[in-house]
C-alpha cells in the first residue's frame, strides 16, 4: 500500500514536472523566432516583485517600464525597432530573481533588464547577467556594494560586475542624507536605530549611524527585527525606555507601518526610513503615520518640469496601480536601454548587429539624456551621476516634500 | 526594570493569540494524530472573512457594534473551509500512511494561500483592517491598547467555553473518548466521523477569533500571515503538550512571554549583547522549546503516551 502510493506520487510529480518544462521551452522557442526582416523586436526584461507585500512598488516599476517602451514605439524613437516588455515576478526573493535572470538570458531578444527592486535580489542576478553580458539597470537598488564592491567602506572601490547600472543613489548617500536632515533640519539629536537585517535595511542603518554620530548625534540604542513580523511591541517598549526622540528604521513599509503605529501607541516620536518606506501604502496601513519621515531618491516627480509628460502619459495609459517611488527612475532606466539600442542601431545601418548585447552594454555606459528625474548618465562604477535626494514627511495622510538637495559627501 | 509589566503584557497578548490558534492544532492532533499544517491558513481565511463583513457594513458604523458580526463572518469562513478540507482532503486518507495526510496538509496550505492571493480583491498586498480609536488603558504600569483588550477577553472566554464543552456535554465526552481510543469509542456508539468534523470546526472557529484579534491589533492582514503565526502556534501546542487543550493555551502564553522578554532583556545579560533583541527572539523561543522537550518530552501539560510523537 505504502509503496504503491509512493509510486503514484512520484509518477504524478515527474509527469507534472516534464509537462511544465515542455510548456516553458515551447514558449521560449516562439519568442526566439522571426529574426531579421523589416521590423525587429527588442525585448526589455523587467524583474520586480509583482505579488506579495512589496507589490505596490513592484507594479509601479512594471507599469513605468511598459510606458517607456510604448512611448518609444509610438514616437518611433528607434526606426525599425519595436520594443516589448517582458515582466517577471521575483516575489522579492533572491532565488526567484536568479531564475528570472536565466529566463532573460535564454531569450535572445532581451537586450536589457530593468530591475529588480531589492538589493538582495540583485545580488543573485548580477553574476548570471554579467556572464551573459546582458545589461541590467536597477531603478531601486541602493546597496552600495552592488556597484563598488564589498570593500567600499575601506575606500577600496572596485566595480564587481560590468553589466550592472542603476538610476538610484546608494544607501551610503541616502543614509547620510537622512542623518543630516534629522540632525540639522528636524533638530533631533537622539535616535533609536532598528533594521530588518536585509541587505537594504542593514546598509541604510549602518550609513545613517556613521553620519549621525559623526555630526554629534547620539544613538540611544539599536535592535533588529524580522521583516515578516507584525508585532513589535517588545521592541517599542525598549525604545520608550531608551528615551530616544526618533526611530530610524532601515527596512520597508510592510513592517514599517505596524512598527510606526505601535511606536505611537506608546510614545509620540516619529519613525524615519528610506525609500522603501516612501510608499502611499505605508500611510494606508498605518493610522498613526502623521509626522513620519522618509527619504527618497531624486526630486519629487510631481515637482519636476521634466516629469510632467511622464505623469500625464501614465494617467492617460490608465494603469491600475500608482507609479509609486520608483516610477520615474524606472522610466529613465528603461529609456537608457532604448537610447543605447538607438545608438547601436544607428551605427549599424538601421539594423541590430549580431552581438547586440555587447554593443548595447557599451552604449549604455555612454548614454546621457534628460530623463524624468533629471540628467541621466552613469559613472565608472555604473552609479547614477544624479545624487539628488528628497526628504518627505507625512502630513494629513500624504507624503509632503520637505527638502531636496544634491548630496555631496 | 520598570517596563517589565509592559513587556509581560506584550507577551501575554501575543501569547493569547498563539494559544487560540494552537487549540486547532492540538484538538485535531489529539483525535486523529494529524498535524494540520493548513491551520495557519484557516486562521488567515478567518481574517479575510471578518474583513469582508466589515467592508459590507455601511461606512462610519460603530466598530464595537460590528465586531461581533465580523467574528461571525470570520468563523463561518474558517469553519466552512476547515470542514471542507476535512471532508475532501483528509477523510479519504484516513487509512493511508501518516505521511500522506501530512503532505496533503502542506499542499492545502499553499493552495489556500494562493487562492486568497488570486481571488480576494487586492489581496496581493497587505489589506488595512479596522481598529478601535482612542487612547490606551493603563493597567499596573502597562499600556494596553483597545484592540489588545479584545484578545485578553476573548481568549479566556473561549477557553472556559471549550473546557465546559469538553467536560460537560455529551459530544465533548465523546470527543475525549475518541481521542483515547477511536475504535472502542465507535463500538460504544459514538459517531467518530462527526466528532472529528467537530474538532476541525472548533479549532477553525478559535482561529477566526484569533484572526480578528490579529487584525484589530496590527491594523492589517495579508495572505501570508498564516505561515508565521501557524508555525508559532504549532510550537505553542507542542510546548504545552500536544493533544491537551489547556496545554495549548499555556504553551502559547509561555511562548509569547518568552519572546517578549528575550527581546527586552536578553541583550542586558552580560556577554549576551550580540544575541538579544527582536532578531533573536525566535531563537530563544525555540531554545526554550528544546529545553522543555528535553526535560518533559510530553510537553508542559501533556500525558506520557508511548506511541505518540
Amino acid at each position: 500500500m505504502r509503496h504503491r502510493s509512493l509510486l503514484i506520487l512520484t509518477t504524478v510529480l515527474t509527469t507534472g514536472a516534464l509537462t511544465l518544462t515542455a510548456c516553458g521551452s515551447r514558449d521560449d522557442d516562439k519568442k526566439g523566432s522571426d529574426t531579421s526582416s523589416g521590423n525587429q523586436t527588442v525585448v526589455i526584461g523587467v524583474d520586480a516583485p509583482l505579488t506579495g507585500d512589496l507589490s505596490a512598488l513592484g507594479l509601479g516599476i512594471k507599469n513605468s517600464a511598459d510606458l517607456a517602451a510604448k512611448t518609444a514605439n509610438k514616437d518611433k524613437t528607434v526606426p525599425g525597432i519595436t520594443f516589448e516588455v517582458q515582466p517577471l515576478d521575483d516575489q522579492a526573493q533572491p532565488s526567484v530573481g536568479q531564475q528570472n535572470a536565466t529566463k532573460f538570458i535564454d531569450n535572445k531578444k532581451v537586450l536589457g533588464v530593468v530591475g529588480p527592486l531589492n538589493s538582495g535580489v540583485s545580488q543573485s542576478m548580477q553574476k548570471p547577467l554579467n556572464d551573459a553580458g546582458l545589461t541590467q539597470i536597477s531603478p531601486a537598488n541602493t546597496g552600495t556594494e552592488l556597484t563598488q564592491g564589498d570593500n567600499w567602506k575601506t575606500g577600496d572601490k572596485k566595480r564587481p560586475f560590468k553589466t550592472y547600472f542603476r538610476t538610484a543613489t546608494t544607501d551610503q548617500i541616502q543614509g547620510a542624507f537622512a542623518a543630516k536632515y534629522l540632525y540639522n533640519n528636524a533638530k533631533i539629536k537622539q535616535v533609536y536605530l532598528i533594521d530588518d537585517q536585509k541587505p537594504y535595511g542593514a546598509g541604510l542603518a549602518a550609513s545613517f549611524k556613521a553620519t549621525f554620530t559623526g555630526l554629534g548625534g547620539k544613538i540611544a540604542g539599536s535592535d533588529h527585527v524580522n521583516p515578516d513580523d507584525r508585532d513589535f511591541n517588545a521592541v517599542v517598549t525598549k525604545v520608550k525606555k531608551s528615551g530616544a526622540k526618533a526611530v530610524y528604521y532601515g527596512g520597508e513599509y510592510p513592517a514599517g507601518a505596524p512598527l510606526s503605529q505601535q511606536l505611537k501607541d506608546s510614545v509620540q516620536i516619529p519613525l524615519m526610513g528610506g525609500d522603501g518606506m516612501y510608499s502611499a501604502d505605508f500611510i494606508k496601513l498605518n493610522k498613526k503615520a502623521q509626522g513620519d519621515i522618509a527619504t527618497s531618491v531624486g526630486k519629487p516627480v510631481e515637482e519636476l518640469e521634466s516629469a510632467k509628460t511622464f505623469i500625464a502619459n501614465y494617467k492617460t495609459a490608465g494603469y491600475k496601480d500608482a507609479y509609486e517611488a520608483y516610477g520615474g527612475g524606472t522610466y529613465d532606466a528603461t529609456w537608457a536601454i532604448i537610447e543605447a539600442v538607438k545608438a547601436v542601431v544607428a551605427a549599424n545601418d538601421g539594423k541590430l548587429p549580431d552581438d547586440s548585447r555587447a554593443k548595447v552594454l557599451e552604449a549604455v555606459s555612454k548614454v546621457s539624456f534628460e530623463g524624468v528625474t533629471g540628467p541621466v548618465s552613469f559613472d565608472e562604477y555604473g552609479d547614477t551621476t544624479n545624487t539628488m535626494m528628497t526628504a518627505y514627511q507625512v502630513d494629513g495622510g500624504k507624503w509632503a516634500s520637505k527638502l531636496s538637495e544634491a548630496y555631496k559627501p | 526594570m520598570h517596563e517589565l509589566p509592559q513587556q509581560l503584557a506584550n507577551g501575554l497578548i501575543l501569547g493569547a493569540m498563539y494559544g487560540l490558534i494552537a487549540i486547532g492544532y492540538t484538538m485535531v492532533y489529539g483525535i486523529i494524530q494529524l498535524i494540520n499544517f493548513a491551520h495557519g491558513e484557516i486562521f488567515m481565511i478567518g481574517g479575510f472573512g471578518a474583513l469582508t463583513v466589515y467592508l459590507w457594513m455601511p461606512a462610519g458604523s460603530n466598530l464595537l457594534a460590528i465586531v461581533p458580526l465580523m467574528i461571525i463572518g470570520g468563523v463561518i469562513c474558517s469553519v466552512a473551509i476547515s470542514v471542507a478540507a476535512e471532508r475532501f482532503a483528509y477523510r479519504p486518507l484516513r487509512t493511508a500512511p501518516r505521511l500522506a495526510p501530512l503532505i496533503t496538509a502542506i499542499g492545502l496550505s499553499l493552495a489556500l494561500q494562493q487562492a486568497i492571493w488570486k481571488w480576494y480583491p487586492n489581496a496581493t498586498k497587505d489589506r488595512p483592517f479596522p481598529q478601535f480609536k482612542g487612547e490606551a488603558f493603563d493597567v499596573f504600569g502597562a499600556h494596553i491598547q483597545r484592540g489588545d483588550l479584545f484578545v485578553l477577553i476573548a481568549a479566556p472566554v473561549c477557553m472556559i467555553a471549550l473546557g465546559l464543552f469538553v467536560s460537560k456535554t455529551r459530544s465533548g465526552r465523546g470527543m475525549q473518548a475518541t481521542s483515547q481510543d477511536p475504535d472502542t469509542a465507535k463500538l460504544m456508539g459514538i459517531n467518530t466521523d462527526r466528532i472529528i468534523v467537530m474538532a476541525f470546526a472548533i479549532g477553525a472557529a478559535f482561529a477566526a477569533v484569533a484572526a480578528v484579534a490579529y487584525g484589530l491589533k496590527n491594523g492589517q492582514i495579508g495572505f501570508k500571515m498564516g505561515f508565521i503565526m501557524g508555525l508559532k502556534a504549532f510550537t505553542a501546542a507542542v510546548l504545552g503538550g500536544i493533544g491537551n487543550i489547556y496545554g495549548a493555551m499555556l504553551g502559547g502564553v509561555v511562548l509569547g512571554v518568552a519572546e517578549s522578554l528575550a527581546t527586552g532583556y536578553m541583550s542586558d545579560v552580560p556577554g549576551m549583547d550580540l544575541f538579544g533583541g527582536g532578531a533573536w527572539k525566535d531563537v530563544w523561543a525555540f531554545v526554550l522549546l528544546i529545553v522543555v522537550l528535553l526535560l518533559r518530552p510530553q510537553g508542559l501539560l501533556g500525558e506520557r503516551v508511548a506511541d505518540r510523537a
